[in-house]
Parts: structure tokens; C-alpha cells; sequence
């Protein structure tokens, strides 16, 4: 039995699976593999009030909500490394109470991500017992109340139900699960079936993958099953995960793709410089995502002369010598 | 020879972590202090990121823990998953001693990186635990880096991101946490230590030409500082390993 091709335009992907108010999580850390076809894409379909949940997914997160997609967001970790230590409009964002936003560890929404995906009502760990993550609840219980589909509680404190000994721990900290709408990734290989090949690390996107009902997964090169599947000790996701496979190199960039390019230093400088004025941001939005029908059009936009320099090199998987000040 | 202060305080972090150790480590300052520790007090330690790198061979320095400079020749590549769960593992976990960073720290060692103000409406929103929250519950011991300036060394932190000693003692025991908690906090200007049986930070050494006056000003509690004892300046093969084994671009110094 053969599937279907999965294989879309990243504005049919878009188009076909996020809708006003989906809940969203997108792939990637804070300045590698982000999505950013897709966020860019989303931005220009003007889809809002998404309910994003994120582990440490910088630059996508933080566009995705200076651009205004962003009603509510569960988040660990709001940084674009050294290019923004916080990312900018998510700050400001958040100073300005234009978005609602719940706090967790970047464990917690893993272990989220992890429950969503196998199935279970939540996991237990010891992190943050003794901290304000416990409580301090950003969500109002109305909000709560009022969206039927976020647990009633952030999280739970309970005994350990197996505590035998003195060194077992006394209390686990319960996080509930997730499943997002859609999940998005951008990779470096995929068929057209949808199985799924990840160089270098894989953060938490194969949970967030599992985790969601439907997957978007971007990559830098289509390729053959047939490929994939001489050596499937490689691929991480199964093809009957994938709803749609998008065919769109640099589709991380301006962040980083290991092996593939590295992440482009002039280009994070310059979104620092203009997201930190809304008059500037929204000239930025319009003229590297308004202002370009997609993400073929962004990469010519920034020129041959800048993809080329922030072309990965072998062995190294990124672009040795960078000039990244 | 000349030095910063930042690559003061990367040296004087580096000569504290042990050979053989697990060195979680964060972005910026604390990549420097771990890469230097390899090349001179520790170098069968290993460089350990909460993305999943294990033992990354870092040619450059990388620009966050996600950079795909931590990527290659590592012994493995995993995930958040993988990463954490080493941490939280009562085996490994104890062998790792983590690198930190804040806004804000209290006497006991516990740090915010998540607002200053009201949670809810902060006047300053910063990007939140990510996974710090988690090293300083999981791991055997800590190293944080803070800024020597006003409001940063609090009597009450605004938010309670990641547990120290929580409220001094046996704090961490009583919560559910393992042992652990900080063991050191190296700042621009000097370095503290916690009392034994108290928890409570103490002043335990400043750098060279530092007035005492210039970091008691800062800190906005009650200091010991009684056993402070001046720091050595950076030698200059320590220098020179910082300037250009680890950064020679001079990207975070």
C-alpha cells in the first residue's frame, strides 16, 4: 500500500493546518533549526491568537509574537544566545501584558512534550521543587477556566506514592501533558512520505512531533526513501507521522541547520537592532516578511554573497571562520 | 599583563572545576570558564549542554548552547530528553557541577532569571529558567556568575527561579531536592562562599585592586566577610590560553 505524497508548498502546509487560535510548537533552540519558513509564512497569512508552547525556541518564537500570532504562550526560556540574552519582543511582550504567559523549565516542557506524546496524563520529576515555577501561576484561573483545553492546574506537588528509603525522593513535581494542534519542524532530510532524518542535535523535536495530531516538517533536501532506509538506524520519525512534507532549503534561516549553514550573525544583529522599536520592527516586518511572497524570496533578498558565508564546511557541520561580532 | 575582568572571573571559575568532572555549562561567560578548565586544570573534564551535546569539541567558541559548534565530534548528540534525565539520574547527576548565571541572587544562593517587579506585569521581563531551573535541582553542585552592581544581590529575589539552599540549613532537604546548591559565586569584583552549617553567603575573596567598600555596597544584605582573602590575578598562561585556545575572536571577553 503506497501513502499519498505528502510533499505541499510551505504556503499550502500553512494554509491547510494552522488555524486562528491553534495550539502551536515549533521545533529547533533558540538559533538553530527554526522553523522560520513556516514562521515567516504564518506572519504573512496573518494567522493569530495561536497558543504557542515552547521549550527554548527563540527567533521563531520571538517573530511569531512581535508579528502579533501570539495570544498565549507556555514557555522555559525566552533567548536567542548571545544575539539576544532575552528575546526582544517577547519582552516586551510580556512587560506590556499583550500576550498571557506560564513559566516551566526547559525539563518540564520536555517531560509535556514526552507525556503528550506517549499518551499518558502527565510525568513526574524532581526539578523545581522550592520555587516560584511551582507557585506562581501565570495564567489566571479564568483563563484557565475559559480555555477547555489547558489542564485546571499548572502543575502538582504530591508525595511520592513509592518512597521506601531515606534517599528516595520525598515529593514529585507532576507536569501535565501536551498536544499540540500542530507541530513544526524543519530538518535536513525527509522523503516524500514524510520519514524523517535529523542531523546534529535533535532538542526535544521528535516528543514535540509525537506529541501533536498534525506535523509540518520543513527540510533542506527531498529525498528518496529508498535512501533513508539503507541506513534507518539514522531517521528519527516514521513516515505515518508526517501530514506534510515542504521541500524548502534555508528554511531555518536565519537561524542555524547543522551540517547545512550556520546561522547568520548580521542578519540576528540587525533583527536586534530594529525589533527593539515598534516603528522599526514593523519596518522590518515589511520588508524581509511582508515584503516577500516566500522564503525563496527572503533568501534572494539577503543575497548569494551572505548565504555563501554562512555556508557549512566538513567536518565542522557549521561555518568555520565566521566573522559572528 | 593585562586582563579583563571577565576573563578574570572565567580564570577564577576554571581553576574551581575538578578534573574528571561533568561540567554543565550555560552560554557566554561560563562556555569560556569551561573551555579554559580543560585547558588547564582539568582536562579529562567533560563539556556537557543541556541540548544533548556530550563532550563537543569546540573549535570556536559557540554563541548559545544550540550552536553547532557544540555539535561536532561530540561523544554523543541527543536532546533535552536525554540531557536533563543524566542530571536528574542519581548516579551521573551527582558527578555534575553546573554553571550558572542571574538577574538576581538571595543570601542562600537561589537565583531569579525570570522578572524583576511583579510577575505578572513585570518592569523587566529576562528569558526565564530554560534549563536552570533544572541543573540547580538536579546536580551536585553549582558555580554562578553574577554582576557585582545594585539590586543584583538581593535580601528577597522578586522571583524564585532556580533553588540554592532555599531558606538556609537544611532547606534543599526539607523542599524534596537532593544535596546540592551552590558552592561558589564568582562576580567582577570578588568571589563568594556559603557557611557550612548556615548556608548563608559569605564573602570568601576579591580581586586585585578592588576596594572592599566597592562590593559591600552592592549587596543588600547582611555580608561576613571576615574571611575574605584577596584573589590572585590571572597568570599569564592562563591568559593566554583564554585569548587563544578558547576565544580567540574575542567574542565574549
Amino acid at each position: 500500500m503506497s501513502d499519498p505524497d505528502k510533499c505541499m508548498t510551505m504556503a499550502e502546509a500553512v494554509g491547510r493546518f494552522i488555524k486562528p487560535g491553534c495550539h502551536l510548537s515549533i521545533g529547533g533552540f533558540t538559533l538553530n533549526r527554526n522553523p522560520m519558513a513556516a514562521v515567516y509564512e504564518i506572519i504573512r497569512q496573518r494567522i493569530d491568537n495561536l497558543h504557542l508552547y515552547a521549550h527554548s525556541n527563540g527567533q521563531g518564537v520571538d517573530e511569531l509574537i512581535g508579528a502579533g500570532c501570539v495570544r498565549a504562550i507556555e514557555i522555559a526560556y525566552g533567548g536567542t544566545g548571545r544575539f539576544a540574552p532575552t528575546c526582544i519582543r517577547f519582552r516586551r511582550a510580556v512587560e506590556s501584558g499583550q500576550i498571557h504567559f506560564e513559566d516551566y523549565s526547559n525539563y518540564h516542557m520536555t517531560l509535556r512534550f514526552m507525556a503528550g506524546a506517549m499518551g499518558v496524563p502527565f510525568l513526574p520529576t524532581v526539578s523545581g521543587l522550592g520555587t516560584d515555577i511551582i507557585r506562581k501561576w501565570g495564567f489566571s484561573p479564568e483563563f484557565r477556566e475559559a480555555e477547555s483545553r489547558l489542564p485546571r492546574e499548572k502543575l502538582l506537588v504530591i508525595d511520592n506514592p513509592f518512597r521506601r528509603q531515606d534517599d528516595d525522593p520525598p515529593k514529585v513535581v507532576l507536569l501535565p501533558a501536551i498536544n499540540p494542534d500542530v507541530t513544526i519542524l524543519h530538518v535536513q532530510k525527509a522523503s516524500h512520505r514524510g520519514t524523517v532524518r535529523i542531523s546534529g542535535l535533535t532538542f526535544a523535536d521528535v516528543e514535540q512531533a509525537r506529541a501533536a495530531r498534525h506535523l509540518i516538517v520543513s527540510c533542506e533536501e527531498l529525498v528518496e526513501e529508498d535512501d533513508l532506509r539503507r541506513e534507518p538506524d539514522g531517521n528519527q520519525l516514521p513516515f505515518f507521522q508526517v501530514d506534510a512534507v515542504v521541500l524548502q532549503p534555508y528554511g531555518a534561516y536565519p537561524t542555524a541547520c547543522y551540517g547545512c549553514y550556520d546561522y547568520d550573525p548580521e542578519y540576528l544583529n540587525r533583527y536586534r537592532q530594529l525589533a527593539g522599536d515598534d516603528d522599526t520592527f514593523q519596518d522590518y516586518l515589511d520588508e524581509y516578511v511582508y515584503g516577500v511572497e516566500n522564503h525563496e524570496q527572503l533568501c534572494r533578498l539577503v543575497g548569494p554573497d551572505r548565504l555563501r558565508q554562512i555556508k557549512a564546511v566538513k567536518p565542522q557541520g557549521y561555518a568555520a571562520g565566521l566573522d559572528r561580532r | 599583563m593585562d586582563y579583563t575582568l571577565r576573563e578574570m572571573m572565567a580564570v577564577v571559575a576554571a581553576r574551581e572545576i575538578r578534573d574528571g568532572e561533568i561540567v554543565f555549562c550555560g552560554t557566554g561567560i561560563s562556555m569560556l570558564a569551561a573551555m579554559a578548565a580543560k585547558h588547564i586544570s582539568a582536562p579529562r573534564s567533560v563539556i556537557f549542554f543541556e541540548t544533548g551535546a556530550i563532550d563537543s569539541r569546540l573549535e570556536e567558541i559557540p554563541l548559545a548552547v544550540a550552536d553547532s559548534r557544540v555539535m561536532y565530534h561530540t561523544a554523543l548528540n541527543g536532546g533535552l530528553a536525554d540531557a536533563f534525565a543524566t542530571m536528574q539520574n542519581r548516579f551521573t547527576g551527582s558527578r555534575v557541577v553546573g554553571i550558572l548565571g542571574a538577574a538576581q541572587i538571595d543570601p542562600y544562593g537561589n537565583l531569579n532569571s525570570t522578572v524583576i517587579g511583579d510577575y505578572d506585569r513585570p518592569q523587566r521581563r529576562f528569558s526565564g529558567s530554560g534549563g536552570a531551573c533544572d541543573v540547580a535541582s538536579f546536580v551536585g553542585r553549582t558555580i554562578i556568575f553574577m554582576r557585582q552592581v545594585k539590586g543584583r544581590f538581593v535580601e528577597k529575589l522578586d522571583y524564585l527561579t532556580s533553588p540554592g539552599y532555599l531558606d538556609g540549613r537544611d532547606g534543599r532537604r526539607r523542599a524534596g531536592l537532593r544535596p546540592g546548591g551552590p558552592e561558589l559565586v564568582v562576580t567582577d569584583k570578588a568571589v563568594f562562599r556559603f557557611d557550612e552549617k548556615t548556608k548563608r553567603m559569605y564573602l570568601a575573596g576579591y580581586y586585585p585592586g578592588i576596594a572592599m567598600d566597592e562590593i559591600l555596597e552592592t549587596v543588600d544584605f547582611d555580608l561576613d566577610y571576615n574571611q575574605a582573602v584577596p584573589i590572585p590575578a590571572p597568570t599569564g598562561k592562563e591568559l593566554l590560553i583564554l585569548r587563544e585556545k578558547c576565544d580567540p575572536q574575542g567574542l565574549i571577553r
